[in-house]
Formats: structure tokens, C-alpha cells, sequence
């Protein structure tokens, strides 16, 4: 076991797993986010009530999972790191913020744009709303808070403080829907119950959350991998590489 | 098939500015997001090649090169 986290451990036996993993990641997030899209957009019937501005679920609802799920994985990460000392953990750490912060903008802006026709406003100040701007300001903490410092160590291990710190919106964000249900609707997935959706509306949605979780790993090896190229660049493997995929 | 034409399938039923422009900020995110993975890997392996070259022409074994700074294109010219 411990052998085997040591090895996950090394950038350059990460690097070369990773390679090889990729492109099945890259394929699968294809697949699924195209076949995903064509039929929530074209094939998904109307909702009775809201019309076809219900297909904006199609994006709002898997980049929101993901907003939440990178801000996780990004304390998870920070935690590996501040035990074990697992470089590579920060590294995936560092790559992963960007695309959380992007992921949650388009959750606000796809539910902004779906508020317009459907309750009448872009924006209210609901807890859910309100704790999802939150999480995108915390994205931005931690962005800025790595590149504020000169020291990597110090960038790293701030980055890694303040995202175990603010993995506490998480259940905030998740449990904001029950405890002030002001505007949002409760969740429309639970792991107890089955979907008050009919199988053509909601498997497309299954569909394209598992399209955008492929895509986030797709995303974070190839960055992960960059990232590696950056920090290791005096290693003589990484020379070597350099040269042979010219 | 929930459209019957291409032009209903474009006014989503009156709310097309709506879902066209959430599903059009979302792909254009997800492409930007991959066309800035590409470019950035493409940068650090021409980078390093860069690096490489250089340490063969003044005869070291280029690892005393100076690591690329995590804070991007600010401390490059170091």
C-alpha cells in the first residue's frame, strides 16, 4: 500500500500513468458531452411548465456538481499534501482552481440567464445563489493567494490551508436549498430516490454530468502533466522527454 | 425528435436568447479551457527544448539551469 502511494507519489511514474490514461478521459468527455447535448437539446421533450428554457439544466446542473466536486477535490489534494508532502497532490491541486472557478461562473451565469424566464429575476440574494458567488470568490482566494507569495512552499502550502478552510461552503452550498428554501429548487438528483423526472429528460442530464466529470480529469492529468514539465524541468527525465516529443 | 424545424429548434419555443446563450458561454468555456491546456504544454515543451539547446551550446549539463518559476512569465528573466 504504502509502496504503492510512494510510486503514485512520483512525478515521473504519475506522468507516464497519466499519459497512457488521458486519452480515454479525452475520448469518453467527447462521447458523453455530445451525445449528452444533442439529446437534451433536440430530443429531451419540453417541460410542461417551464418550456425549453428547462434545457439550460443540461449545462447548469453538471458544471455546478463539478464546481463543487473540483472544490473538493482541491482540499482533498491540499490535505495529501500538507501530511504526506505529496508534490504531485499540489500540483493537481494548482491545475484544478482554474477550472473550478470557470465551471462555477458558468453554474451562476447558466442559473442567471434560466432565471430570467423563469422566476422573473437574474438574481436574488438565495442562499444558494449567495453561497455559490461565495465559492467562486474563495476559487479567486485561492488563485491569487498561490501567486501572491514568492516561495512556492509557502504559495503551496497557504493554497492548501485556505481550501480545507473553505471546503466548509461545500455542505453550506448543499444543504442551502433545505435549510432557506427561498427561490432555488431542492436538488433534482438523490442518491435515495428515484428522479421526479421522466428517462428522457433525466438521463441525458446523467449523461452530461459524467461527460463533465471525464472532462475535469481529462483536464487536471493534462495540466497536472504541464505542471510537472514546469516544476521539474532541472530533472534529466523531463530533458529527455522534452526532446523526444518534439 | 421534440422540434419540427430547424427554425423551432433555433427559438426554443420563444426562450431560444436564453438556452443559446447559457449552452453558448458553456461550450465556448470548455473549448477555451482546452485550446489554453494545449498551448500551455505546447509553451513548457518548447520551453524546455529551448533550455536544452542553451546548455549544450555553453557546455554545461544544463541542470544548473534555473527552475521556470511557478508565478508564470513574471520572474522568466532570471
Amino acid at each position: 500500500m504504502w509502496a504503492f502511494i510512494h510510486k503514485l507519489g512520483s512525478p515521473k511514474w504519475f506522468y507516464g500513468i497519466s499519459a497512457r490514461l488521458s486519452p480515454w478521459f479525452w475520448a469518453a468527455a467527447v462521447v458523453l458531452i455530445l451525445v449528452g447535448s444533442a439529446w437534451g437539446l433536440a430530443f429531451a421533450p419540453a417541460d410542461y411548465q417551464q418550456g425549453n428554457s428547462f434545457r439550460i439544466i443540461y449545462v447548469h446542473v453538471p458544471a455546478a456538481f463539478l464546481a463543487q466536486s473540483i472544490f473538493v477535490s482541491m482540499a482533498v489534494a491540499g490535505f495529501i499534501f500538507m501530511v504526506w508532502k505529496i508534490k504531485i497532490a499540489d500540483m493537481a491541486a494548482a491545475m484544478m482552481a482554474p477550472l473550478g472557478a470557470a465551471m462555477t461562473f458558468v453554474a451562476l451565469f447558466s442559473g442567471a440567464v434560466w432565471g430570467v424566464p423563469t422566476w422573473g429575476t437574474w438574481w436574488m440574494w438565495d442562499a444558494r445563489l449567495t453561497s455559490m458567488l461565495i465559492l467562486l470568490f474563495l476559487y479567486f482566494g485561492v488563485i491569487a493567494l498561490r501567486g501572491a507569495f514568492t516561495s512556492r512552499d509557502s504559495a503551496s502550502r497557504a493554497a492548501s490551508v485556505l481550501a480545507m478552510v473553505g471546503v466548509i461552503n461545500i455542505p453550506i452550498i448543499k444543504y442551502s436549498v433545505d435549510w432557506w428554501y427561498t427561490l432555488h429548487q431542492p436538488a433534482t438528483f438523490s442518491v435515495t430516490s428515484r428522479p421526479a423526472m421522466p428517462l428522457e429528460m433525466w438521463a441525458p442530464l446523467l449523461i452530461m454530468v459524467l461527460g463533465f466529470y471525464c472532462f475535469f480529469i481529462a483536464v487536471t492529468l493534462m495540466r497536472t502533466r504541464s505542471e510537472i514539465l514546469r516544476r521539474e524541468a532541472s530533472k534529466r527525465w523531463v530533458r529527455e522527454l522534452a526532446e523526444e516529443v518534439s | 425528435m421534440a422540434f419540427d424545424s430547424l427554425s423551432a429548434f433555433l427559438a426554443m419555443g420563444g426562450h431560444g436568447v436564453y438556452v443559446w446563450a447559457a449552452w453558448g458561454v458553456t461550450g465556448l468555456l470548455l473549448v477555451g479551457v482546452v485550446i489554453h491546456a494545449r498551448a500551455e504544454r505546447r509553451a513548457l515543451l518548447r520551453d524546455l527544448r529551448r533550455r536544452a539547446r542553451r546548455a549544450q551550446y555553453h557546455g554545461a549539463s544544463g541542470a544548473a539551469a534555473p527552475p521556470i518559476s511557478h508565478q508564470e512569465g513574471r520572474a522568466r528573466e532570471s
